[in-house]
């Protein structure tokens, strides 16, 4: 795999963090990735979202924490011994996400892409990058940054805008 | 000036500005370096605002730093570059390279100066008066002569040869005739010339024994081609005669000059003990007023002497502009700061907010061991705490610095706006020590100069006034810091007319707010907050269109702090700014609501107590209100507000803490008071969101965050 990186002319190949969202399967970046924690229950904040579970401590600073299962409207969310938190440096800010577990980093030759088919569902068009396809497994590879500065989340700025 | 700095010291707690000395001279040291490499890059035929700019504003800094601190020669100096550069960057003059030399010269001349005033004022000061006069020339948009005077640096010993023509140093007395001219007024020009070029010399109009010439008694530095070239822009050449005083007297004994009555030998040696007869040798005697010639020594003079007689005398405020002398050489010690970036700071102070948090965990963890068996680590653990809280108040201290950076811009402003109003006023600051975040120094100053501004401009009334109230002719602002608690009170006092009840009534009845006779005094002076509000009579260029008071508020309130206005009329008033002692840490009181903890600041905790069934009453639409002390309060039920969910309903709302903000009250009910607390305040914003009702957020000793509960916003909340 590293040979086909280095060659020039071939596809790029980019790595993806793989995680369990119920019963699907969803890649991010691994650029986009700062650590990986267990699950600890944030403190609330009233009136934000469901799927804004709270603030939590990261060494000093305050981070967010947004449940991706709820978002993405997942059947279940229970918060056991194998939860994980992924904490996501999206240009500067740092954003926690609960998904179920994470599976493993994959190298995926961006050729290996397909176009997500037009679904409904909880999640924008936009916000998909395409289906990675891995032998029998079927990855939705995520544009987390577009995920997380949809209005709802209220994490970019212009949403602070409008919400001041 | 050493009896003068005396003087002004004698005054108990002057401000004394020595211990800033250090820090103006590395800063103003990394200006000149800073303008040295800018003048060096510039490239003469396109240079653009932004470079010159650049250049002017290291300059303007140099200039402001030693004019506070009384370095009136590096004043000077400064004040010249800075006003060549001002021409050029308004682009009136165009960039040149005989510019460039004067001004690196000059550069190099201020370090000299600079470096001298840090040794304490021992050794000679470079001369400066050339360079002083070169840039002149040049900022009246001349052209200096070729091979620009040698300026003589500062030699090992001073045995220069000076000749009494050329000399850059060394004064002498000159008559200078100018005429016949057309239009003999034109000639008077040059008094301003003299004015206006500091350094330049002394220049006395004497009578003329023709009405269309005018006739000059100077004493100057400069040579004669050098004057000849100043006056150039105002008379012809060959319409000037420059003699030396004494010869002039000589050659016509009968014309009786008033200013040279004296006989010329007499004026040589009285007036001028200090330079020896042309030719002489110089005498290498150590101390030797060589350069009293140079602008320092006259014009620190004419500055102190100026603001001693502005203000009373013996004021604290003459301590300002009379401190050259003051320099300790104990001050000196090199590298006794260091200049480090201020996110390094932060740094650092952010880790030790980690560590307290860390070692706050800790505590808690070892309180359930046995001390008779883990004795030895609960030692460790105690002196683990110490150290900590030694280690945080440190870090902390860095970032502190004294008010009197802030009080010292405040003199020289008062004096200018005074003297422009025609007013009579007393400049008296307590309190200088009292340190404050640098962050908040910084914020803090612009809402200050508009209260002192207003109390100069609205609050001291015009001597006259004054003395037909009854008062003292001289009016009083006082300017007062004071640590109270966690936050620092500032204080704005002045014993002016006051404000008027009914004028403020008034006037917010025609803007159209809501405003009833039975408000409160404090509610009352609150109004002044209101955007566009201006009782002033008549709108001066100072103040008095009512932008201001709104913004002053808006900006304190940002900071987290409040304002309050206490005012007597025909007494004076009083306006309180509360600030935080920092940004970053609060005193804090938490309580708990449901499972969850919250914070309160505690400057804004009034009191709390049980709650009574009956005290609380319903108003309206489910609205409560409780009786405190024949007060009645809006209640905020935390619980609703903050939708805790509730899991035992056995510990319920028993607890009303009364908080203030903006002058108004409101009782929030909570479950139980936690605890006080230092916080280190976290912003909620960089990574979320502005969340309604809280203004920021904190980590608990046990590592969990806790919301910091905004006053302000639910004050507001009830209001509605």
């Amino acid at each position: 795999m590293m040979e086909q990186m280095d060659r020039p002319g071939t596809p790029a190949v980019r790595e993806y963090l793989t995680f369990r969202l119920g019963g699907e399967e969803y890649g991010i970046d691994i650029l986009k990735v700062q650590e990986i924690r267990g699950y600890e229950a944030p403190t609330r904040i009233a009136q934000a979202p469901a799927f804004i579970k709270g603030v939590t401590n990261l060494r000093g600073t305050i981070v967010p924490i947004v449940d991706l299962r709820l978002k993405l409207g997942c059947e279940h969310a229970h918060y056991t011994a194998s939860t994980v938190v992924v904490i996501l440096n999206l240009n500067g800010r740092i954003v926690g996400v609960v998904v179920d577990s994470v599976s493993d980093v994959m190298a995926l030759p961006s050729d290996s892409l397909r176009p997500a088919p037009e679904v409904h569902g909880a999640i924008d068009q936009d916000a998909v990058l395409g289906l990675g396809a891995l032998g029998e497994r079927m990855l939705i590879l995520l544009d987390i940054d577009k995920l997380m500065s949809g209005l709802d989340m209220a994490l970019s700025s212009e949403t602070e805008m409008t919400a001041a | 000036m050493s009896e003068m700095h005396q003087e002004a010291n004698g005054s108990g707690d002057s401000i004394d500005l020595s211990q800033f000395y250090q820090i103006f001279f590395e800063e103003a040291g990394e200006n000149l370096d800073l303008m040295e490499q800018m003048l060096l890059s510039l490239n003469l035929e396109t240079a653009d605002d932004e470079e010159l700019n650049g250049i002017f504003r290291c300059a303007h800094s140099v200039k402001g730093g030693a004019a506070t601190f009384g370095f009136a020669d590096v004043a000077e100096l400064t004040h010249q570059m800075e006003s060549l550069l001002d021409r050029l960057r308004r682009h009136e003059l165009q960039p040149n390279s005989q510019m460039v030399d004067v001004l690196l010269e000059s550069a190099d001349a201020s370090r000299g100066l600079l470096a001298r005033h840090q040794a304490g004022g021992v050794g000679e000061s470079p001369p400066t008066a050339d360079l002083v006069r070169r840039i002149s020339v040049l900022v009246a948009g001349g052209v200096l002569e070729q091979s620009p005077a040698p300026v003589s640096m500062p030699a090992p010993s001073p045995v220069a040869v000076v000749t009494p023509k050329t000399a850059s140093s060394g004064t002498r007395s000159l008559q200078i005739r100018i005429g016949p001219l057309d239009k003999p007024e034109q000639a008077d020009a040059i008094l301003e010339l003299f004015r206006d070029i500091a350094g330049l010399g002394q220049i006395v109009a004497s009578s003329s024994d023709r009405a269309d010439t005018r006739v000059f008694a100077v004493e100057t530095t400069s040579s004669d081609d050098d004057l000849l070239d100043l006056f150039e822009f105002h008379v012809s050449r060959d319409q000037v005669s420059i003699h030396a005083a004494q010869s002039e007297i000589a050659a016509e004994p009968s014309a009786g000059y008033g200013f040279f009555d004296l006989p010329g030998t007499q004026a040589e040696t009285t007036s001028y003990a200090d330079d020896p007869p042309p030719g002489a040798p110089l005498a290498p005697l150590p101390g030797f007023g060589f350069f009293d010639g140079s602008p320092g020594a006259p014009d620190l003079k004419e500055v102190a002497g100026a603001t001693a007689g502005a203000t009373s005398p013996g004021s604290k405020v003459a301590a300002t502009n009379a401190g050259t002398k003051a320099i300790v050489p104990a001050v000196q010690a090199e590298a006794a700061t260091i200049r480090v970036a201020i996110s390094k700071v932060d740094q650092l102070i952010n880790l030790v907010g980690e560590l307290v948090i860390t070692q706050a965990m800790l505590a808690q963890n070892s309180r359930a061991l046995d001390p008779a068996v883990y004795q030895q680590m609960l030692v460790g653990l105690a002196d683990l705490d110490r150290n900590t809280r030694d280690l945080q108040e440190s870090v902390m201290s860095i970032r502190m610095i004294p008010m009197s950076i802030v009080f010292s811009r405040f003199p020289r402003m008062l004096r200018d706006l005074a003297s422009k109003l025609g007013k009579k006023v007393e400049f008296v600051t307590q309190g200088e020590a009292t340190e404050l975040d640098k962050g908040l120094v910084e914020k803090i100053t612009d809402p200050l100069t508009h209260l002192v501004r207003n109390s100069c401009d609205h609050g001291i009334e015009m001597p006259a006034d004054r003395l037909a109230a009854g008062k003292p002719e001289l009016g009083t602002i006082t300017l007062s810091a004071a640590h109270q608690g966690g936050s620092i009170v500032i204080e704005v006092r002045d014993d002016g007319r006051g404000m008027s009840r009914e004028k403020i009534l008034s006037k917010a009845r025609e803007r159209g707010l809501e405003v009833s006779d039975q408000m409160s005094d404090s509610e009352v002076w609150q109004l002044i907050f209101a955007p566009g509000f201006s009782t002033a009579d008549v709108v001066t260029d100072v103040s008095g269109r009512g932008v201001g008071m709104d913004v002053v508020k808006r900006n304190i309130t940002a900071l987290n702090g409040t304002v309050e206005i206490d005012s007597a009329e025909g007494f004076g008033m009083k306006v309180s700014v509360r600030l935080p002692l920092t940004l970053a840490i609060m005193d804090g009181m938490s309580v708990g609501i449901g499972n969850e903890v919250y914070l309160l600041p505690l400057s804004s905790v009034i009191e709390s107590f049980q709650v009574n069934e009956n005290a609380v009453n319903t108003v309206g639409q489910g609205s409560q209100l409780v009786k405190v002390r024949e007060e009645y309060m809006p209640v905020i039920e935390m619980e609703k507000l903050f939708q805790v969910p509730r899991f035992n309903s056995e510990k319920c709302n028993g607890i009303m803490v009364v908080i203030e903000a903006d002058g108004s009250r409101v009782a929030l009910l909570v479950d139980e008071l936690l605890g006080q607390q230092q916080v280190v305040v976290k912003n909620l914003e960089s990574n979320y969101r502005k969340v309604p009702n809280v203004s920021g957020a904190t980590i608990l000793g046990d590592g969990k965050v806790a919301l910091i509960l905004d006053t302000a916003a639910l004050v507001r909340r009830s209001r509605h």
